[in-house]
């Protein structure tokens, strides 16, 4: 994280603490109190959210009145790689939520192609703060304002001598988001949109900025689900990528699932992503498996 | 057995007797409340008007028996059964009825007090709503109203959570 972003994630922190403070005052401590489904999935890095997209909702199972927590893994094996997310977010109060993913990307024998040796895996650590800074995607049927949330990701890839060598300009980066997450009861229907400011290439994975283009550019991640009960929802997604490197393009991510909550705890989502080229890879698609645990 | 026993056995028959209508009785009435002004605007929504959503509830009937089961459901439920015990059952099942029959356009006239009213010192927390809403989910499903129809209820219910949960 450059110095330059510390101040920004100073006041979230603080904003974070003040609002769980303020949050539970006089009243008992309870686990649970989400309806099935409305914590969500996690997305590929590690925050409460779908597939490829960040939500504006908070990890776990806690009301305004308790703290939860989730657990998660996500496998995409794709034609020329294999792609691996894991990791935990906490969420206190319905308010902030504190994230860890893990992302390795295995290069299998695509590696050897590539001249960096057969298995080689490209890897970062993804560490998110999310604070919920305005409405409520539940209860609040009769407004049209979203739950809307804030939130830094701090990524650090591995391999930094070799993401300089690919074109890369840093190893690490921060992402900063703002997502607004609305459920329209009334017809069944879930929509998100987030707004990432951010210079990751391939969400990371080959660093951060390139030899094409530097510095951070606003993408955009779109999520549209239809709640098919109150365990099954179906929905696609949409996410738009910078494109720095010049050795390896990289366009829109794309993916549709379908998730179910097969108990309170326990959330399975099955769906195709398709990533487009990677790593000079063209067609990087495949169906996917997330499972989520959260109490 | 003399005539006076015979006499003071009839008296304490027919006492007895009374008694047990009156307990009868009392088992429908409702227990005197403090006055209020009784308006439709106490629901707390306007009523829907699309006419498919009461006719996929099954009409009145339909919502007092989801009505019914919902507070079945949750008197049984260890979690939030303790806090619709003390209420009059009588008048909760019979308010409920109308709102939920005024809000689905049905045609009711709503005779209870305002969410806000009803649920004022509850220190009701937003998990209890959850547990309710998830036994209002299995009497709608009971009754066959499909999801997307409970949906169109619960839409109009969600907002109500400012009123009833104490912050």
């Amino acid at each position: 994280m450059s110095v330059s972003h510390w101040p920004v994630f100073a006041a979230l922190l603080t904003l974070c603490v003040g609002g769980a403070g303020h949050a539970h005052a006089g009243r008992p401590l309870v686990l649970g109190g989400k309806l099935p489904l409305t914590r969500g999935a996690t997305g590929i890095e590690g925050a409460a959210g779908a597939g490829l997209a960040t939500w504006a909702i908070v990890a776990g199972n806690e009301t305004e009145d308790g703290i939860g927590a989730t657990a998660f893994a996500t496998r995409i094996p794709l034609p020329d790689y294999g792609f691996t997310a894991y990791g935990g977010a906490v969420g206190l109060f319905d308010r902030v939520e504190l994230s860890y993913a893990r992302q390795d990307f295995d290069t299998s024998d695509t590696g050897a192609r590539l001249g960096l040796g057969r298995g080689f895996t490209f890897g970062q650590d993804i560490v998110g703060a999310k604070v919920r800074v305005a409405g409520d995607a539940v209860y609040e049927q009769d407004r049209w304002l979203p739950q809307v949330a804030v939130g830094v990701q701090y990524k650090s890839a591995d391999h930094a001598d070799l993401i300089t060598a690919l074109g890369g300009d840093h190893a690490t980066g921060v992402d900063f988001y703002v997502a607004a997450t609305k459920i329209w009861l009334a017809q069944s229907l879930i929509v998100n949109a987030t707004l990432r400011y951010t210079e990751a290439n391939q969400f990371g994975l080959l660093g951060f900025g390139g030899d094409k283009q530097g510095g951070p550019t606003p993408q955009i991640e779109t999520s549209m689900a239809y709640m098919v009960s109150d365990r099954v929802l179906i929905g696609a997604e949409h996410r738009t990528r910078p494109n720095n490197l010049r050795f390896a393009r990289e366009r829109d991510a794309y993916d549709a699932f379908a998730a179910y909550a097969v108990t309170d705890h326990v959330t399975l989502v099955a769906g195709y992503a398709d990533l487009g080229p990677v790593a000079t890879f063209e067609n990087q698609g495949g169906a996917y498996l997330s499972v989520q645990i959260g109490f | 057995m003399g005539l006076r026993n015979i006499l003071a056995l009839a008296v304490w028959l027919a006492a007895a007797s009374a008694s047990a209508q009156e307990t009868k009785a009392s088992a429908l009435q409702e227990e005197p409340i403090a006055p209020y002004e009784q308006a439709d605007a106490n629901a707390g929504a306007p009523p829907l008007t699309d006419p498919e959503v009461l006719k996929a509830f099954n009409g009145r009937e339909g919502v007092d028996r989801i009505v019914d089961s919902m507070l079945d459901l949750s008197l049984a439920d260890p979690q939030i059964g303790p806090i619709f015990e003390p209420f009059d059952q009588v008048r909760l099942r019979r308010t409920l009825k109308e709102q939920f029959c005024y809000l689905l356009g049905g045609g009711c006239a709503y005779t209870g007090r305002t969410m806000q009213a009803a649920h004022a010192d509850m220190g009701l927390q937003t998990r209890d709503l959850a547990i309710l809403i998830t036994h209002l989910r299995t009497a709608m499903e009971r009754e066959g109203v499909p999801f997307r129809m409970q949906n169109r209820l619960l839409a109009v219910l969600a907002p109500m959570r400012r009123d009833i949960v104490q912050r």
